[in-house]
């Protein structure tokens, strides 16, 4: 007799992400194997997983813990930073670029969690639209602090300096972060296979750091701050394990996204990249991580797909974007699809009802 | 005498952050809403103006009176359309539809205009104004923006406090249900405030552009965040506190980049701010609402 394993709605739906995840790995990369793919998508493979990583954190934060983030950018752009001065700094060292590429994410997600568990400190006294605007302010501090940032190595070891560059570098010293200039000259050593390992082990993280006793103190303190105060959950605690969770994951993104170009400015991780990894969370829907997934894909190919209107395609994402809001938050069609859902699964059961009568001589 | 001319213009810049601040607060505060499209207004209201004065020659009041009616008309249609069929989903979904007109905005002016920077001529001409003997020079566009903040400012207060539509305002911002019980029509309110709201945008659109004549499609967006950064800074939602954020605001930036770095005056400004919600949470002139359990 064969023991039946139960699981978990929450269990099976997360084992469902990862199988889709990893068949998507394997079809995209026999394609690239292959050489049956546009070399365009080809080029979008890393910064996708990176996104994928980015929205799948920042649903962390705003799906389950409940607090708005407007400067998720910013701890991708700590991330970035610091990995890659790590990666370059570490270039004489250690030949093996994967392993350069591992230690990369592995700083940049040390560095986000400090400054993620830093601006988690006023987090903890704010709420709402309050914290949101904390959040975007941090992101802009780190983007202007980035853009006057100076780091040189030489025989010495690395210099820093800030505003301008002081670093005093011996000869043969090599500048790594010059200014509003970032970084020039890395080493593309982020693949589409590190990209795919790093998206698994963020699901990995959230899952289980969701579906554990923890992630249940996280979404009671969402649901009802005062309520889960009052059993005994310790508020700060459990919001702030959240929030740097979330910017570990965010600081390992950033490396990642980096080393997929040769060079790298803090401009790039600006407000608007902040609020285009919000789009993905919110239109994939709170808390689901699958449907970030989805839609960090799908929106970062459609631009590319809408190359053929030209000029018009942004104006389209706009309109595409507005209306798939209107949409999904339609009263009306929200009630038929109630009627709908309602209807398949009264078959279900009546289908599921007559076979138990059937025939049961499986089990 | 230079910390009375960077006074100045600090009051200068921040009266224009007063002024968008003001369309941010009053829309939260009825709509509860951010509403990230209004920075983009701004640059609507200034292409218009840009427009009138140098294409059509026309004379700059005429100019702003445009831009104040398109924007107007715009803030409207934006509500109406994107906004109005969003009123009892989660503030998530009205935010990214906001995010979704500002991108749209931004392309849209993209399209009609072309991204090439335009000069904007000032609206005020380029004169000063010397004081003391000529150690202090302050240009029209300053004076004349200061002016026109406190001209608003009056003006916004007797409108709210003393006109029916303004005592409707103050009641939807309150309690929307309640206010619906006791007859006032909800739906035109938020449409007055954001008509109100965009035509003020256009004003400070023109007048910081007057100040910075470097006109492109996103000429409103690092302003409009300022302005988001200066309505949360004075308690968002309350009329003086968005006026006393912008000002705030503007002097701050102002003086970072005389004292101490040009390049880091922006991440003085929202360092200042994350210091001053950390000593008062709900902003300076917030109200401080205490839960009930």
């Amino acid at each position: 007799m064969k023991k039946k394993i139960t699981l978990t709605k929450y269990t099976r739906s997360s084992f469902l992400t990862y199988g889709l995840v990893i068949v998507a790995y394997v079809i995209l990369q026999a394609m690239v194997l292959t050489g049956s793919i546009s070399s365009s998508l080809k080029g979008m493979l890393v910064p996708i997983c990176a996104y994928v990583v980015m929205a799948v954190s920042l649903n962390l934060t705003v799906g389950v813990l409940g607090e708005l983030s407007l400067g998720h950018a910013g701890f991708m752009s700590v991330g970035a930073f610091t990995g890659v001065i790590a990666a370059i700094a570490l270039e004489g060292i250690i030949p093996v670029g994967w392993l350069r590429l591992v230690i990369a994410m592995a700083v940049g997600a040390a560095f986000a969690a400090v400054a993620g568990f830093l601006i988690g400190i006023p987090v903890l006294r704010l709420k709402g639209d309050y914290l949101a605007i904390v959040t975007l302010a941090f992101g802009e501090i780190i983007k202007s602090v980035l853009n006057n940032f100076y780091v040189g190595m030489d025989s010495d070891g690395l210099h820093f300096s800030l505003l301008s560059d002081r670093t005093g570098l011996a000869e043969g010293g090599r500048m790594i972060v010059n200014g509003p200039m970032g970084i020039t000259g890395i080493t593309k050593l982020s693949t589409f296979t590190a990209g795919f390992v790093l998206v698994m082990l963020t699901l990995f993280i959230v899952f289980n750091l969701v579906s554990s006793r923890s992630g249940r103190a996280i979404k009671s303190i969402r649901d009802n701050r005062i309520a889960a105060e009052s059993v005994g959950i310790n508020v700060t605690k459990y919001r702030l394990m959240a929030f740097v969770t979330s910017a570990a994951l965010a600081g390992a993104a950033g490396p990642l996204f980096a080393m997929n170009y040769s060079n790298i400015i803090a401009n790039k991780f600006d407000f608007n990249t902040s609020i285009l990894i919000l789009v993905f969370v919110v239109l994939g829907g709170l808390g689901n991580m699958l449907g970030s997934i989805i839609a960090a894909a799908a929106l970062t190919i459609l631009p590319e797909a809408l190359r053929q209107f030209a000029d018009y395609r942004m104006l389209i994402y706009a309109i595409v974007l507005i209306l798939v809001m209107l949409i999904t938050n339609n009263p009306t069609l929200a009630a038929w699809s109630d009627v709908i859902r309602e209807k398949l699964r009264g078959a279900l059961r009546k289908d599921r009802a007559s076979a138990a009568k059937g025939g049961d001589g499986h089990e | 005498m230079t910390f009375l001319n960077y006074l100045l213009s600090g009051i200068s810049l921040g009266s224009i952050y007063a002024i968008i601040a003001l369309g941010y607060t009053m829309v939260y505060g009825i709509a509860k809403m951010l509403n990230f499209a209004h920075g983009d207004v701004i640059m609507v209201g200034s292409y218009i103006c840009f427009f009138a004065v140098s294409r059509f020659a026309l004379p700059p009041v005429v100019g702003v009176l445009a831009a104040m009616a398109v924007c107007t008309v715009l803030g409207i249609l934006v509500e109406r359309l994107a906004y109005k069929p969003l009123r009892a989903a989660p503030s998530l979904a009205v935010l990214i539809t906001a995010i979704g007109v500002s991108y749209f905005l931004q392309n849209g002016a993209q399209l009609l205009w072309t991204p090439n920077p335009k000069v904007f001529p000032s609206v005020v001409g380029n004169g000063r104004l010397a004081l003391f003997g000529g150690q202090l020079t302050v240009s029209y566009v300053t004076l004349v923006t200061i002016a026109s903040c406190v001209v608003i400012m009056i003006a916004l207060t007797l409108f709210t406090g003393h006109t029916k539509m303004g005592k409707a305002m103050r009641a939807c911002s309150e309690d929307k249900g309640a206010a619906q019980l006791m007859g006032i029509n909800v739906n035109s309110t938020i449409s007055v405030t954001f008509a109100i709201g965009s035509g003020l945008a256009a004003v400070a659109g023109v007048l910081l552009c007057s100040a910075y004549p470097n006109l492109v499609p996103t000429t409103g967006s690092m302003p409009g965040i300022k302005a988001f950064t200066a309505a949360v800074f004075g308690g968002i939602g309350s009329i003086p506190g968005a006026m006393l954020g912008g000002i705030l605001l503007g002097v701050i930036e102002i003086f970072a980049k005389a004292y101490i770095s040009t390049q880091l005056s922006d991440a003085v400004v929202f360092a200042v701010l994350i210091i001053v919600l950390l000593v008062k949470p709900a902003g300076l002139l917030g109200k401080k609402i205490s839960e009930k359990v």
